[in-house]
Formats: structure tokens, sequence, C-alpha cells
């Protein structure tokens, strides 16, 4: 199992959700975070007050998979999420030791 | 405050009637006017918007600019005085401001009105009219709310920092100290009524006794007016009582007060500029009875007082944003917004003296300047007036006072300076000079920034001696609304 972390623009979530969904993906936790890699952020001037943003805003999207789905996952968001313009986001991956669905009790691959 | 148009539309039958005989002036002043309807409840209805100005209007527009751990401490602070002054306008402020103080009468009046004293149903007060009168319990109401109004503009100065307790203090002593004088220097006079019965005495007085006599009585009914009124400063709707007063005293005390923690270095953007935007155009619809309402009758000179308000600040908020659109590249809401603030403060003591056409130069100029003073000259100086107090009160009041002093020359399209004694029963208008004029206006500034600067900050310092005027740092880090009030704006 593995845990997927997607950093991707706002407005780019449904179309990566519809991706996943085709996929067979059937859930995934999505949180609205603020951050910054390469794209610069931007300056915001209230009257005689100028801030410089650094922090922008963004999607968190985690999806649990197995380990033999992680391929299209990463492809199906990679295809859905990007514009070719800085700020698109980044991918990570990283391994799952167990998972458990609450209601059930069931484990593991049955839990995802 | 004035109006002349009433002597246009009379036209010149009634004054030539006057001309003719003394007898039909006596006989009128036999039976006292009373209030006319349409003139009582246009004044009851300006009331009211008035007070919109300060809740919601005014609380919205400052707390949708702070963050969002203060937003109650605005709202709060603005309804708080509100209800306080409300209370110590009707026991004493009336009676400060517009009686006679014996004395001290150039200063502040005294307190034969009292507790409403004498203030009842049927008591009336004089207008800018000969022979209009509205009653004296709607004028005390309108007023009111300019007490309300005025303290609660100060606010914006220091906040985010400022400890409650102090600020309601600090605010009770001020109205008594420097508003209700202020109101008394400013607006305090006999009337038109006082002025033209002791001007027809002395025309009718057939012999030199009997007219030294009634000189010394129109002498005295001039003589019963606040100072700034008898050096001849105009001020319709309250450029320096209210907007220079209440602007040097936030300066003076964010000065004292000190910076925000963490002022220039941490972001301390606006929480909600919607509430800002609601809180502006609430402030410009309660504007048009601030303005047109100071006129206190119902007529021309009121509608002049209404477009002036309305074309200033369309011309002040559309100046502010194309200057910022051209200097900081984005038009912004919140220019645009303080641009229409600026403009209805400029226009104040201009609307009812100025022509549309002068008051929209007055509301381009005044959208500029402020813009200059807010986005450079306060980061040059380096205070910290939170919500620029200073920079559109204070700059925007004082580009209206001394425009008024311009623009009220009828051959700019102004009003004129209005003349109540050289035809008694009538209101003419007094040959402009600019010299007199635009004095006049300049030492009622002048007067206004010493008198409110050096007594806000006397009361600022007993107040910090005695309370303190700040918050501890942990709370100021904190926010107001939980360490102040103990509650929170937005739970979700």
């Amino acid at each position: 199992m593995k845990l997927i972390t997607a950093i991707i623009k706002p407005f780019k979530l449904e179309e990566v959700r519809d991706a996943l969904t085709s996929l067979g993906v059937h859930g995934m936790t999505v949180t609205e975070v603020k951050g910054y890699g390469r794209q610069k952020g931007h300056t915001e001037i209230y009257r005689g007050a100028e801030y410089a943003v650094s922090f922008l805003p963004k999607i968190k999207l985690e999806v649990a998979t197995n380990t033999d789905l992680v391929d299209k996952v990463i492809e199906a968001i990679t295809a859905a999420a990007r514009t070719g313009q800085i700020g698109d986001g980044k991918i990570f991956v990283s391994p799952v030791e167990r998972s458990l669905r609450i209601r059930t009790g069931e484990r593991d691959a049955e839990a995802l | 405050m004035t109006k002349f148009n009433t002597f246009l539309s009379r036209g010149f039958a009634a004054s030539a009637v006057l001309a003719l005989s003394a007898l039909p002036a006596l006989a009128q002043a036999a039976t006292p006017p009373v209030p006319n309807k349409g003139d009582t409840a246009w004044l009851l209805i300006s009331t009211a918007l008035v007070l919109m100005m300060s809740i919601p209007g005014l609380a919205l527009f400052y707390g949708g600019l702070v963050r969002s751990k203060n937003m109650l401490s605005i709202l709060t602070q603005v309804l708080a005085i509100v209800c306080m002054v409300s209370l110590l306008w009707v026991f004493f402020g009336y009676s400060m401001a517009f009686t006679n103080g014996g004395g001290l009468n150039d200063f502040v009046g005294g307190f034969d009105k009292a507790f409403l004293a004498k203030v009842d149903a049927n008591a009336v007060v004089a207008t800018f009219s000969n022979g209009v009168v509205v009653p004296e319990l709607a004028y005390m109401a309108f007023q009111m709310t300019f007490a309300c109004i005025t303290p609660a503009l100060i606010i914006g100065a220091f906040a985010e920092r400022a400890k409650f307790s102090a600020v309601m203090v600090f605010m009770a002593l001020w109205v008594t100290f420097i508003y209700f004088p202020m109101a008394h220097m400013v607006w305090y006079w006999g009337g038109p009524d006082a002025i033209g019965d002791a001007a027809k005495a002395v025309a009718a007085a057939t012999d030199e006794a009997a007219k030294k006599v009634a000189q010394a009585k129109l002498d005295e009914v001039k003589a019963d007016a606040g100072m700034l009124f008898k050096w001849g400063a105009l001020d319709f709707a309250g450029g320096t009582v209210v907007h220079i007063n209440a602007g040097i005293a936030g300066l003076v005390g964010c000065l004292m007060m000190g910076k925000r923690v963490g002022y220039g270095k941490e972001l301390m953007a606006p929480h909600s500029l919607t509430m800002t935007m609601i809180g502006a155009a609430l402030l410009w619809v309660g504007w048009f009875g601030f303005n047109a309402g100071s006129n206190l009758e119902a007529n021309g000179t009121t509608a002049l007082a209404f477009v002036n308000t309305f074309v200033a600040t369309a011309a002040a908020g559309f100046a502010w944003l194309i200057v910022e659109w051209v200097a900081k590249g984005k038009p912004s809401l919140l220019g645009l917004v303080s641009g229409v603030v600026a403009g209805l403060v400029a226009v104040t003591p201009a609307s009812g003296f100025a022509g549309p056409m002068g008051s929209i130069i007055l509301g381009l100029v005044a959208g500029v300047v402020c813009f200059i003073f807010v986005t450079s000259v306060k980061n040059a100086l380096g205070y910290d007036d939170s919500l620029d107090v200073f920079g559109v009160h204070c700059v925007g009041g004082i580009i209206g006072a001394i425009a008024t002093g311009i623009l009220v020359n009828p051959a700019l399209g102004g009003a004129g300076i209005p003349d109540y004694e050289s035809k008694p029963g009538e209101l003419a208008v007094a040959a402009y000079e600019f010299g007199p004029a635009v004095m006049a206006q300049v030492k009622a500034v002048l007067f206004t920034l010493v008198f409110s600067g050096v007594g806000s900050a006397i009361l600022f310092k007993l107040v910090d001696l005695v309370i303190g005027l700040r918050v501890p740092q942990e709370q100021e880090r904190e926010g107001l609304d939980v360490a102040s009030h103990g509650e929170r704006a937005y739970n979700s």
C-alpha cells in the first residue's frame, strides 16, 4: 500500500477527482493548504501598506492505494493537474504500513 | 450652515412689502412661527440616517479593515461610544453646546438645559430661514447623532491595541472638554429671527437715543454666538467640529499609544473588505442625513447639499481609483472606498455653500491629496494610524474647510455668505471677498488643530497615567476580541 500526496492548483481539483474516479479510486482526502515552491508569491497593497505574500493557496490531495495502482494514479493526477505553467504542484509517494476501516474493522487492502 | 435659496424663491415681492412698512413685520412677530411638518419629518429622518452612519456603517467600515481577531473590539467600541455619548448628550452635552455660556460663551455653553430642562415637545429652535422653526427635541436628537459619531471616528487611529476601559473613559472626557465646546464655538448662534428682529428695531428707531439702544441690542444678539461662528468661519455640517477635530485627536492618540506589535513587519491586511464596502456604502447613504439634514429644513438648499454630497463623493472615489491605478498598477476596491470617504469628509463643510461643479473639483482634489497622505506621507513619517483617521478625516476635513471659503463665492457657482442683517427678515447674500472668507476658514482650521490636538494630548496623558492606554503585548497578540471581550467574531 502507498499513500500518494499531491499538491495541486485549487481549480484543478475537479478534473483530478474525475480522472481518479474513472481509475476506480473510491475515496480521497482533500485539504486547503498554503505553500510555495518555485512559483513566486505576489504583492498585496492595502492603501499605503504593501505585503509580499509568499504562501499561495493550494490543494493537498491524499489517496491511499494498492501498490499496483500507484503508477496509474500518478499518471492520472499528472495529466489532469498539469497546465504547463510554474506552480502546477508536486506528487509524493510514501509507504503505508497498515490500514483499517473503522466501521467494520476490515484491514489493509480490504480497507482501501 | 445656511440657505439663501428661500430668498430667491420668495422673489422680490416679499422684500418690497417689508421695505414699505415695519407694521406687517410687527404683526408677524406677534404670532410665533410653528414647525412645518415636512421640515420636522426630514430632520427626524436625517437623525436616523446619521445614527446609521455610526451603527452599523462606521463600525463595519472600520471592522472590515482590522484583522479578524480584533473585529469585535471595533464593533464594541463604536456601539458603546454611541450608547454612552447619547446619554452624556442629553445629560449635559446639548446644554454645553447650545445654550448661552455666560462669561465663557465664546467657548462653551452653560447648564440651563442640562437633563433637557425646558426642552419639551412644545419647544422650538431657529433654522436658517426667517420665520422657520423646528421642534427643539428633533434638533437636539439630530445634533446628538453628530456627538456620537465624532468620538467613534477617533478609535480607528489606535485600533487593534487600545484598552477598552481607557477608550471609554477618554471618550467621556473628550466629548465633554473638546467636542461639546467645539460644537458650541462653531454652531451656536441666535438664529435668523433674533438678528432680523433686532435689525428691524434699529431701522425702526426714530431718534438717536432709541437707535443707540436698538443698536446695542443688535450687537448683543450678534455677540451671543460661538467664537468661530463670530469669526465668520463657515462649516455647514461639521468639517471642523467633526472631521478635523476627530482626525487630529486620532493622530495624537496613535502617536501617544505607539505602533501595533509587528507593525511594518507582519501581515496586517484587512480581514474583510466586503464588510468595509458595506460600511462605506452605509456611510454614504447616511451622509445625506448628515449634510442635507444639517440645513434643518427641507428646501432648495437641502437639495443642494444633497447633490453636492452625491457628486463630490463620486469624484473623490474616482480620483483615488485612477491615481492608485496609475501609481500602484491596480485599481483597488479599498482605494475606491477610501476615496469615497475622503470625498464625503471634504464636502461636509462645503455641502450647503458650494455649487455642484465646485464640489466635484473639491472631491477630485480631496481624493488625490488624501491618497498621497495615506500611501506616502504616513509611511514617510512612520506613525501607525491603523485605519487612517488622520489621513482621511483630518486632511480631507482641512481641504474641505478651506475650499468652503473659496467655493462659497457665487462667481464660482457657490451659494454665497449669508447675511441676515442688511435686509432684516430676509436672507441676503453678503458681498464675497476672497481674503476675509478664506482667512476665516484658515483661522478656524488652525484653532481646531491646536485646541483639539493639545486638549486631546492632555486627556490621553491623564487616562494613560490613571488606567493605561494599551493592552499588554500578549493580549494584543492574542487579539482584543478574546482578550478584552471574551468572545470571537467568527466561530466556524
